[in-house]
């Protein structure tokens, strides 16, 4: 199989049931539905990962908004996947504290590593590298986040140890 | 000592106060003395003689900014929200609040919110800043539980839901319209002004967007009164500012220090000098978005009219240095990258200008730039200039650039005339 076969196995074609409920109360605690749409993009990014085509038809029809219009929100926001992405997505900074500070060293050994340009995910499935926008870490730069923790003074070295303990 | 009312309570490496804890530090007493003692229009009124300007980059007056809602109607829904879609490159002050003071921020937008007789309020953060998102989570249920929160607060008849909005990404959303754009649910495109957003925001009702360290002061200003914050700063402006250093500094980092503090005090006092073996060549005294100072400039006040004076903006107040071995060609590349990126791509100027500008900056570092590209970044400048565009996201990509052709045009020129960069790999080592 493919890198994005293995990866868009993941999403299956229907939202679990109790997914779905939440995001109806999502919707229902807001004075106009769509409010609730970013955040539950990001519910079902929580278990699938990204947001496949069927996963978004439900989530337009549950909050009363056509697939098109979510799409064009969902497309809007860098940080909601319409693509499949790995086990593990690092979003590497690319602003200018971190180019001061060394980020393109970082991220040519992590294509080199990884065998990736940005943008891409190692053929096993596990990381998806992402350039990304400051992070605000820019006291600490080069700055990284993989997952939900963030990384700041990144050289080679605790990178490698990063990649490693999470791994 | 100076007084850090922002970040007093604030222990770096430590948990953030929970509720008690930041009762016992004095927390919540703004809240008691505004709801039980003060009228909201008192309390707009000590925010308006305090002098206190927006801080997250555009310097508005914030009692100005509030002296455009219309009166309260019966029945009728008004918001206040807190900006907190810190992504101006270089700009790491308000996670310092967010990470080390939620309960500030809750108090900050009741006291405010009460002020402005809001009815719902938002706290509109990044979706990268997990930690400010799980603290502001827990801080927000224990002012709830507390009664801090909700309906009838404090016995005093006023209510308000406070919800957190994590959003997802584009910088854009820092745009005041825009953000409420994205609060509805819908692409995250500027709004045209007017109507204002305190006359039509949020689904159409009055609204504010105010900045997380703007609004930060606010229970400070009301406890200790608008002529005290006015002593805080040095020269015309008052209060405190958060300053912050990256860059080949030796101490990168954000310092709470007098607004007016002259930038070679923040450099060379708290941010420790340059790094041994780097020699400061210029700035930007404010993110991505700001003017380059010299080195020859560093005994400005930063304080807002002062650095418009020297060419530049206040902005985030958060500097970002370039050293005399990274390539200034180089980072203006890097920043025009960045805002080619982030437009929203509404106005033609903004979608197709910034990809344009950014195009020939590569070029000149791969040593295809001609003289005349030159000139035609120059005329970009003007092109994509204040009043060219929908939003002030291209304006604001042109101070670097207007600044950097003028500032290092012999650099400029050497890529030209060399046909390469003459930093060796960009001068990044």
């Amino acid at each position: 199989m493919s890198t994005a076969e293995t990866l868009a196995d993941s999403a299956s074609e229907t939202l679990p049931d109790a997914l779905r409920e939440e995001i109806r109360l999502l919707g229902q605690h807001e004075a106009h539905p769509r409010a609730a749409c970013i955040e539950a993009l990001q519910r079902v990014q929580r278990e699938f990962r990204w947001v496949s085509d069927a996963h978004l038809r439900e989530v337009a029809g549950l909050l009363g908004m056509s697939a098109a219009d979510l799409d064009g929100v969902a497309t809007y926001f860098n940080l909601i996947f319409r693509r499949p992405v790995g086990r593990r997505v690092l979003l590497l900074c690319d602003s200018v504290s971190c180019w001061l500070m060394g980020r393109e060293r970082l991220e040519a050994h992590l294509s080199a590593r990884l065998g990736i340009r940005p943008g891409q995910t190692t053929p096993d499935g596990d990381v998806t590298l992402l350039p990304t926008v400051c992070l605000g870490h820019c006291d600490h730069a080069p700055a990284l986040m993989l997952g939900d923790a963030l990384h700041g003074d990144v050289d080679t070295q605790k990178l490698d140890a990063i990649l490693e303990a999470a791994g | 000592m100076t007084e850090r009312p922002l970040t007093g309570r604030i222990r770096p490496g430590a948990p953030p106060p929970d509720r008690e804890a930041y009762e016992r530090a004095g927390g919540y007493q703004a809240m008691r003395r505004a709801l039980l003692h003060m009228t909201p229009e008192e309390v707009v009124g000590d925010v308006t003689k305090s002098g206190l300007r927006g801080r997250g980059g555009a310097g508005f007056g914030t009692g100005q900014k509030w002296s455009f809602v219309p009166k309260p109607k019966p029945g009728q829904r008004r918001y206040l929200v807190a900006n907190a879609d810190e992504m101006e490159p270089g700009t790491f002050k308000d996670r310092l609040l967010l990470e080390g003071d939620p309960h500030q921020l809750v108090e900050a937008v009741v006291v405010s919110a009460y002020a402005l007789q809001a009815t719902d309020a938002y706290i509109f953060v990044r979706g990268e800043y997990k930690l400010a998102i799980a603290r502001l989570t827990q801080a927000i249920g224990e002012a709830t539980a507390a009664g801090y929160l909700g309906t009838d607060i404090l016995g005093a008849g006023y209510a308000l839901s406070l919800h957190l909005h994590a959003s997802a990404g584009r910088y854009i959303c820092g745009e005041e319209t825009a953000l409420l754009t994205a609060l509805e649910g819908r692409r995250a495109l500027p709004r045209s002004k007017p109507p204002f957003p305190q006359v039509s925001g949020l689904w159409g009702a009055p609204s504010v967007v105010n900045n997380v360290e703007t609004l930060c002061n606010v229970p400070h200003i009301v406890n200790n009164g608008p002529e005290w914050f006015k002593g805080l700063g040095i020269g015309p402006d008052g209060g405190t500012k958060l300053y912050g250093m990256s860059g080949r500094v030796r101490r990168p980092g954000a310092w709470e220090l007098p607004i007016g503090t002259p930038l070679r005090e923040i450099l060379e006092e708290h941010a420790g000098g340059m790094q041994e073996g780097y020699r400061l060549r210029a700035l930007l005294p404010g993110g991505a978005s700001t003017a380059f100072l010299g080195a020859d400039q560093l005994d400005i006040p930063m304080d807002y009219g002062s650095v418009e004076k020297a060419g530049s903006r206040l902005g985030t107040g958060t500097a970002i240095v370039l050293d005399d071995r990274a390539c200034p060609v180089g980072m203006i590349r890097n920043l025009e990258h960045f805002f080619a990126q982030e437009s929203c791509g509404w106005c033609t100027p903004c979608r197709d200008g910034l990809p344009w500008v950014e195009r020939m900056l590569q070029a000149l570092e791969e040593g295809d730039g001609e003289d005349e590209d030159l000139a035609q970044l120059q005329r970009h400048v003007g092109l994509l200039g204040m009043g060219k565009t929908f939003c002030a996201h291209a304006p604001g990509a042109m101070a670097p650039l207007g600044s950097g052709l003028q500032k290092f045009r012999e650099e400029f020129a050497q890529h030209v005339h060399q046909h390469r960069c003459p930093w060796p790999a960009g001068g990044l080592h």
